[in-house]
């Protein structure tokens, strides 16, 4: 689409260009005796009222439409541009004038700025169309300064003026660089509009009639109508093609442009985490249905196979698991594979790694909150002795989980503020949840969520009930979404990360809670994690996992005393912990050709 | 003091303006005195929100000095502005926390590293004899001059962002908690990377971080940050191993450490702890 609104514009220019030349005639020469004539071999459009040839005047038309609707957009660059540069770079004083001149021109109608633009000035259409610049230069200006706040704070521009470049090369090669490309989109209509604004004024006879432009050539079309409506096709036909190429071209640029953003970022996904915001513990069975679907191929059998004799008392069990996303060639790209291990009731499992490990993919797989995109390529998982991913399926059985999910498993995440809806109360949040799982009525909800943010030690839960997510602090977030996770005593809780975002002060209290937690409700806990001081506070036995495999498993003292696997071992020597201060930590590296950072891109 | 001092920071107040009409500034820093000696590292240890990040960018010039003095070898760079800020950017530099967002996405790495060279007037072929040094000193591969920062992982381009503060050969390095977004067994790699410039180079670290073990790793001196003010400061072992500061206390113990019997002692110690501050609070 975008190549065919190119050809076309190109062809448009082109003719344009070389309108002396392909042109047989002036575009005012008159021959008054062939007036109203149809195509012949001569004038091969025929000839208009005044007996001048129509495609000359088509020609030369083209010049002076294109030239001055480009001058339009010229203008409004030159005006636009630098203004939202300067308000949005350095703000203050001149952003406020400048943001106060953009809403005032915006605010005057144009249609009558531009008739009086013209009374004042006579009918030239290079005037009408630098007044329509100046009246469209808001357009420019607002999208640039809001593109130049984004980037504003970036830390990259801080470097750069740590790095004594100026102000004027900072905005010229870091700042201008992210308002180019929605420049060129905005261009492109602008061009449109010009042009159209421009032929409705001379379709009205306010055009100048000693110049040929494709809106005087459609003005007296219409006054001939009758006599030759052919007149008023062939400007209407070149107004039409351009207009349509400008918008084409405009928006195949910006779909080029999301694409590419949209194939980065899946890229960048594929280790992230699927959505699961908006959920507290118990809200992900209200939402259940929407963060998966149901895959259409391959649907689990009626009956679900019994699990293995002999298994059956292991609160989760997890066999042989494989995780893979399929990839644009065709293949599957394994981030979990040949993974094992089980969760007792009453135990807490550490689940250990680096970044691109798979152990947040892994936890996700046993809370059933996979990304769409993800298949299990391998293996089962079982949870209270039936399966949750039956061996030989590919998915995950979300009417078995939606079952489970919040009523027998909850759920605390890393990032206790995203997990929140900001517009609504912390109350309400957990109320609605409880009120659909356990169908409490409204007031004996209420009083079980009071109970429970006295549990996990809010101090003042009345007040914390009627607040929104952004009056309490993160630690205090925490707590209200650990609350969420208990509220329907569940046998399970899974936590990725749930103290990573946190100060170190208030870890400890998070740890706290959750072990005097899971002490007194005896429930069986997954926490997954990068950090061994937080597995040595809480956990009983460890997973470690590398790049998506298992590694060692253990009970907490042999894993962290004494480590067998390499991997292990450098990771616990990489602890600071009781190191010699200033030492060095690891061998010397020695430059290789390729990486040598093993850890994957994030 | 043996070593000369390199900058030295006097009573410095940060106000930023307070949001909405009439609305009071907020204090970030507070009557804050910091000293660092050539080629020594002061670890800055805080939580979120007490001030250290505002410390490191006020000595860069990127925050607002309402109060005090700033000097660096002498001279008081507090109000420095322009010229004065861009000559000044040959003994200061920067390494920032999220390797993500301080490289420009769209620019080489080799463009990113020369930037700093240019703007100080160096030639295109000075410029890039420098920078194959300085990917050399941070153990990058020579062909990363032509990728973009999108190739390459975390801990790399921590490295990327270290040789352009290393370009200009600097006497301070500010870093603004510079491995907390890595990965264990990458921090590691990084802190040696930082180790061993110190060792070739003689540069100076404001090394600021939330935790405590990479601080008493990395620093001679530590000040400990509390809501906008220092609480202690002092030689890092002593500070950091048996601080005197209740709140320095307080982070210590809050610290795990990655062994099941000691974590659960720190634990009781910290129980203790703050059962101790809560009689005496009430008293």
């Amino acid at each position: 689409m975008g190549i065919l609104s190119i050809g076309v514009l190109a062809v448009i220019v082109l003719l344009a260009l070389l309108a002396p030349v392909l042109a047989p005639f002036d575009e005012n020469f008159a021959n008054i005796g062939k007036t109203l004539s149809s195509a012949d071999g001569v004038n091969i459009l025929g000839t208009d009222g005044a007996g001048r040839d129509v495609w000359s005047r088509l020609l030369y038309g083209a010049q002076l439409t294109l030239s001055s609707a480009l001058l339009c957009a010229v203008v409004a660059i030159a005006i636009g541009l630098p203004s939202g540069l300067i308000a949005g770079y350095y703000g203050g004083t001149f952003d406020t004038m400048s943001n106060w001149t953009a809403s005032v021109l915006m605010s005057l109608p144009g249609l009558i700025v531009l008739l009086v633009v013209r009374a004042a000035f006579g009918p030239s259409v290079w005037i009408a169309m630098i007044a329509f610049g100046i009246l469209i230069s808001p357009s420019y200006f607002r999208l640039t300064r809001s593109a130049v706040q984004a980037v504003r704070d970036e830390l990259y521009v801080d470097a750069a003026r740590v790095s004594g470049v100026s102000d004027r090369s900072i905005i010229g090669r870091h700042v201008f660089s992210v308002v180019r490309a929605p420049i060129i989109i905005q261009t492109a209509a602008v061009c449109g509009v010009a042009i159209a604004v421009q032929s409705g004024l001379e379709f009205l006879g306010l055009g100048d009639p000693s110049k040929a432009t494709w809106g005087v050539m459609l003005s007296e079309g219409f006054r001939n109508i009758y006599l030759t409506p052919s007149l008023l096709l062939w400007p209407s036909l070149a107004i039409g093609l351009t207009i349509g190429a400008l918008v084409l071209l405009g928006n195949a640029v910006r779909d080029a442009l999301e694409d590419q953003e949209k194939t980065r970022r899946v890229k960048l996904a594929t280790t992230g985490d699927p959505a699961t915001t908006g959920a507290i513990g118990a809200t992900s069975v209200g939402t259940s249905a929407s963060p998966v679907k149901v895959p259409k191929a391959r649907r689990t059998p009626k009956s679900i196979p019994p699990v293995e004799a002999g298994t059956e008392h292991h609160l989760v069990k997890v066999s042989h698991l494989g995780i893979g996303y399929p990839q644009a060639d065709g293949s599957i790209k394994k981030v979990v594979d040949d993974v094992s291990f089980h969760v007792d009731r009453g135990e807490i499992l550490g689940v250990v790694g680096e970044s691109g490990s798979g152990k947040s993919q892994t936890a996700f797989s046993v809370l059933g909150l996979l990304p769409d995109t993800a298949r299990i390529v391998a293996g089962s998982i079982q949870f209270d002795g039936s399966y949750t991913v039956p061996p030989a399926s590919d998915h995950v059985d979300q009417r078995q989980l939606a079952a489970l999910r919040g009523k027998r498993i909850g759920y605390i995440p890393q990032e206790p503020m995203s997990n929140l809806d900001p517009a609504f109360t912390i109350g309400y949040q957990l109320v609605t949840p409880m009120r659909r799982v356990l169908g409490l009525s409204k007031r004996a909800a209420k009083d079980r969520a009071l109970k429970l943010l006295a549990d996990v030690g809010i101090p003042n839960p009345a007040r914390t009930f009627a607040a929104y997510p952004h009056q309490v602090s993160g630690g205090m977030a925490q707590r209200v979404l650990i609350a969420g996770a208990i509220s329907c005593d569940p046998d399970l809780i899974i936590a990725d990360e749930p103290t990573t975002a946190l100060d170190v002060t208030i870890q400890a209290e998070v740890l706290d809670l959750i072990r005097e937690l899971q002490q007194r409700l005896e429930v069986g806990v997954l926490l997954v994690t990068h950090n061994f001081g937080v597995v040595a506070d809480l956990c009983d036995r460890v997973v470690v996992m590398q790049d998506g495999r298992v590694v060692e498993e253990g009970p907490v003292r042999q894993i962290l005393r004494s480590p067998q696997h390499p991997y292990t071992q450098m990771l616990l020597s990489a602890m600071l912990e009781g190191k010699e201060p200033l030492s060095r930590l690891s061998a010397p590296i020695v430059p290789t050709a390729h990486a040598n950072d093993q850890e994957v891109t994030r | 003091m043996s070593i000369q001092t390199l900058l030295q920071v006097n009573d410095l107040v940060v106000d930023y303006p307070g949001k909405g009409f009439r609305a009071a500034p907020f204090r970030a820093l507070d009557g804050v005195s910091i000293e660092i000696g050539a080629g020594e590292t002061l670890g800055l240890v805080g939580e979120s929100g007490s001030g250290k990040t505002t410390l490191g960018r006020a000595i860069l010039g990127l925050a607002p000095v309402t109060k005090g003095r700033i000097q660096f070898e002498g001279e008081d760079i507090g109000s420095a502005s322009g010229k004065k800020r861009r000559s000044l950017s040959k003994d200061i530099q920067v390494v920032f926390q999220d390797p993500y967002t301080s490289l420009n996405p769209s620019m080489e790495v080799g463009d990113i590293l020369a930037e700093p060279l240019i703007v100080q007037g160096r030639s295109r072929i000075e410029a890039r004899a420098r920078i194959v040094e300085l990917l050399e000193q941070v153990a990058l591969p020579k062909d990363a001059l032509h990728r973009l920062p999108r190739d390459f992982s975390g801990g790399q381009r921590q490295r990327i962002a270290i040789a352009r503060a290393l370009a200009l050969s600097p006497k301070l390095i500010v870093c603004d908690e510079p491995v907390s977004a890595l990965d264990l067994s990458t921090q590691a790699r990084v802190l040696d990377l930082f180790l061993d410039i110190q060792q070739a180079t003689g540069v100076a670290y404001l090394f600021v971080s939330h935790d405590l073990d990479v601080v008493r790793h990395i620093s001679h001196r530590v000040a400990v940050m509390y809501r906008g003010e220092i609480v202690e400061q002092g030689d890092a072992l002593p500070v950091t191993t048996t601080p005197r500061h209740p709140y320095t206390r307080r982070l210590l113990l809050a610290s795990p450490v990655p062994d099941p019997d000691r974590q659960a002692s720190r634990r009781a110690e910290r129980k203790a702890l703050a059962t101790a501050e809560a009689t005496t609070a009430t008293l």
